[in-house]
């Protein structure tokens, strides 16, 4: 689908939840999380990333598809084909509600990847990157078609309208996930497209995001050295891509992403030891394209974790909450104690130090 | 016979005036002279405005000359005074400073973003806010290793990188050009403002040595003042191939300006002219430049970042890429508006083009190549203030470099006559009773004073666009918008027409 928007600032509610354990939750909850910030959306979009929803695929890749006519439908299962065995295509199930329209179809693929595929590509190739490259492709160059998410076992339902009623709508009161994150969206301007909601998602890692990111103009330069195409023009495209980039393809660890992300004032950098502060130079200076900087609040997931994390000077809020197994985070305190009356601890998140909720080893 | 009527007028207000001569002594271009009152010679005077300054009466003007030539707008007086003046002496036209031409100058039709509800802005009186810049090749991605104790250390070595407290270094000025006192004021100045100075050209006078941390050293054409010792006085080693007011021009020092204290520090015998070539004659090819640097490289131990000055001329893209592939550290991009001591005319105001084009098209190039990292860019020619330095820096530019903006904050006033060797600030000179009158303490004050008011400037411009370190405005040309640029210029610099 080709960038035909322009870049949308906007304002945002986020929550996410995940147990420790690996326990699975029903959905439930996080639509009541993210249905008390009704006020911080404006209804033109939501949506919920869930971890964990597909145990009886979990080895296949779980492509979330928008289409905005059969022919866009076409086109990509004919593509699809190319690559993958597509062991199940169906309808993702709605079901009616009110607030909710014109919706694109909405399909889901479990796909396996052609054993001959890899054999024949590049010996470079990582099956990460040619999935990555394919959903690229899908979104760029396939006319009305989009792939709303891309990883195993998880999967993204978003649209325009306000989350709790696009929770609804994809009833996701069905669903039982170990981490679910939501957003609600207040776009200063009006796209009423579907794909342009939150989370954003590549592989098994989704983003929602509160904020706009002031330094967006060079994130998105910086990207496109390493050929990423922001055609989307989202702030939340551009924390994906460059989570991805630094994490699979500069293969650096996560704690190293987040201060390259939101790193520490030279003033701090320069009050540690020289060891540490050789390494937090050196990522000032190589990863300084990647600064996001600009109000935000941010809640990464991925298969085994959900991370909270502000920008450096704290301008969006985020507050979060333990109870038992149980991580939760939100842009108000509310938020959380809706579904979680009486947590063990409830403590903000600081300003540019992220707060990383880990599922314990051998727990899935 | 002279056919030329003077250029200005020069007034003193009798009434006023208490004839005590001090504009006769303050003069450099003997302009001045006494005869039962204050005399001036019309055709001397170059409206450098050191008399009108230090007049303690105010009872001094100089206007343009208002005598009419028939109008033509192709035969303009300018034109016919240049003729005239080749018809007497039949050599190259002189001048000195940048390109003084109605060229467009892009910066004019710049303007910044700012934030507005979305997103805040940040007041730089209440928040950090960054302007520190490392010049130097960066890798294009870290590594690291895992210790047992959980912990990482850094596994990639980065090449040698030198800190800007703001991202300003002062343009390459060597001692030949511009006076002994000009160029301690500079290196006193870029210590207390944590920037760099350049030798230009002319050697590391002795005076200079102690302010290493804070001096590029500059190996040109002609080679003055290099040895091994000089290479490594300074922080990082700048190998002069180009200057934006001549490129593809050589100099020349002439050889009554080389006094005993130039000749030690240019290494050449007194009184001798200098003469840089046009060409390094050791560099025909950039694998001959290749070589150089490395040569360079391994003078230094590796130890310093080696910066390769160009002119901005039509195919600065792909000279850029080139240079960054040959080693490069940090590329010095030059415009046409660039200043300098001496330039011959036709060639300062037809050869080059405009710095913001340049950076634009080199900072595309270098990335679309995938190399941008391995090489800073340093902006110059004709940086005039802090909203240039911004703009600059959104369009890709990891510093700027400033020469002709130093000298007027040490009391320069344009005049455009640096290479007659009688600057009556003290600067472009080499004479000891017009040098003198440059105190370096003062000098380095006001050039001290100009930079810290840039940075403070450029803090309100990062506050306004809602961030708080420069490398977030470095590239980000999303919040630039050209206003009255056709399309094409948009192109080139990568932005959009405002209101866009």
């Amino acid at each position: 689908m080709q960038g035909v928007f322009p870049r949308i600032p906007s304002g945002c509610a986020v929550s996410g939840m995940m147990s420790r354990k690996g326990r699975r939750l029903s959905g439930e909850d996080i639509i009541k999380s993210i249905g008390l910030m009704h006020d911080r959306s404006n209804g033109l979009g939501g949506g919920f990333a869930a971890y964990g929803i597909y145990p009886q695929y979990k080895e296949h890749y779980a492509f979330h598809l928008m289409y905005h006519s059969q022919e866009s439908k076409r086109a990509t299962q004919e593509y699809l084909e190319k690559y993958f065995y597509l062991d199940q295509s169906e309808p993702i199930p709605v079901r009616k509600t009110p607030g909710i329209t014109n919706p694109p179809i909405l399909w889901r693929y479990f796909l396996k990847l052609r054993e001959e595929v890899l054999v024949n590509a590049n010996e470079f190739l990582q099956e990460e990157d040619l999935i990555v490259s394919l959903v690229m492709h899908i979104n760029q160059e396939i006319d009305g078609a989009f792939v709303a998410s891309s990883g195993k076992n998880m999967g993204a339902f978003k649209g325009v309208g306000y989350p709790e009623d696009i929770g609804h709508f994809y009833r996701l009161d069905e669903y039982e996930a170990y981490i679910w994150t939501a957003h609600g969206r207040f776009p200063t301007n009006t796209p009423g497209w579907w794909g342009g909601a939150h989370p954003f998602t590549l592989l098994d890692c989704s983003v929602v995001h509160n904020g706009e990111i002031s330094s967006y103009g060079i994130n998105k330069r910086y990207l496109e050295m390493f050929g990423y195409k922001c055609t989307l023009q989202t702030d939340t495209e551009v924390v994906a891509y460059l989570i991805d980039l630094m994490s699979r393809k500069h293969k650096l660890p996560i704690d190293i992403i987040l201060t390259a992300l939101a790193a520490p004032f030279w003033k701090k950098i320069d009050k540690n030891r020289p060891e540490k502060q050789a390494i937090l130079q050196a990522i000032r200076m190589v990863y300084g394209s990647a600064l996001m900087n600009g109000p935000f609040s941010i809640i990464v997931a991925n298969s085994k974790s959900m991370i909270g994390f502000n920008d450096r000077i704290k301008l969006r809020p985020m507050v979060a909450a333990e109870k038992d197994d149980l991580l939760y985070m939100a842009s108000e305190e509310s938020a959380i104690r809706v579904i979680c009356s009486n947590p063990d601890r409830v403590w903000p998140v600081q300003a540019g130090e992220p707060l990383i909720g880990l599922v314990e080893e051998g727990t899935l | 016979m002279n056919y030329l009527a003077p250029e200005f007028i020069h007034r003193i207000d009798k009434d006023k005036c208490r004839r005590c001569k001090r504009c006769i002594l303050n003069c450099g271009f003997n302009a001045l002279s006494f005869q039962d009152g204050i005399v001036a010679d019309h055709s001397k005077c170059v409206a450098c405005h050191r008399c009108v300054t230090f007049c303690p009466e105010m009872a001094i003007t100089v206007e343009q000359n208002p005598l009419t030539y028939k109008e033509n707008f192709l035969w303009t007086a300018q034109i016919q005074k240049n003729i005239q003046k080749q018809a007497q002496t039949g050599g190259i036209l002189l001048t000195g400073m940048g390109n003084d031409k109605p060229y467009p100058i892009y910066w004019d039709h710049l303007l910044i973003d700012a934030c507005q509800v979305t997103n805040p802005s940040i007041d730089p009186l209440r928040e950090p806010m960054e302007l520190r810049t490392y010049l130097g090749s960066k890798p294009e991605k870290l590594e690291f290793n895992q210790l047992p104790d959980g912990n990482v250390s850094l596994k990639t070595e980065l090449e040698p990188q030198v800190k800007l407290d703001i991202p300003i270094v002062f343009a390459p000025m060597s001692f030949g050009s511009i006076s002994l006192n000009a160029q301690k004021s500079l290196a006193k100045a870029a210590e207390q403002c944590g920037i760099l100075m350049n030798t230009g050209e002319g050697g590391l006078h002795k005076e200079l040595a102690p302010y290493g941390k804070n001096i590029i050293v500059q190996v040109a054409s002609g080679r003055f003042g290099v040895d091994s010792n000089y290479l490594n006085a300074g922080v990082a080693v700048e190998i002069k191939v180009g200057q934006g007011a001549k490129p593809g021009i050589g100099g020349h020092l002439p050889g009554e300006k080389v006094s005993a204290e130039i000749s030690e520090t240019r290494m050449v015998p007194i009184g001798s002219d200098c003469i840089s070539p046009a060409p390094h004659h050791d560099i025909y090819s950039i694998e001959d430049l290749h070589q150089l640097i490395f040569a360079i490289k391994e003078a230094t131990n590796y130890e310093k970042p080696v910066s390769v000055k160009i002119a901005a001329v039509h195919n600065v893209a792909a000279i850029a890429s080139g240079i960054v592939r040959a080693g490069a550290d940090i590329i010095y991009l030059d415009g046409f508006r660039g200043g300098t001591g001496a330039a011959p005319y036709v060639i300062r105001d037809n050869i080059g083009i405009p710095i913001e084009l340049a950076l634009a098209a080199v900072d595309d190039r270098l990335r679309e190549e995938g190399i941008r990292n391995r090489a800073s860019l340093i902006c110059a020619g004709g940086i005039r203030n802090s909203g240039d330095i911004a703009k600059a820096i959104a369009l890709g530019a990891d510093a700027v470099a400033i020469g002709t903006s130093a000298l007027v904050a040490l009391g320069c006033h344009v005049c455009q006559k640096c290479y007659t060797g009688n600057c009556s600030w003290g600067i472009a000179t080499q004479r000891p009773e017009l040098t003198r009158r440059l105190d370096p303490e003062i000098g380095a004050e006001r050039l001290t004073n100009l930079v810290k008011a840039w940075a403070a400037e450029l803090k309100e411009i990062l506050g306004a666009l809602g961030i708080n370190s420069i490398e977030s405005l470095r590239g980000s040309r999303e919040r630039l918008r050209g206003i009255g640029l056709d399309q094409n210029v948009l192109d080139i610099l990568g932005i959009k027409h405002a209101g866009k």
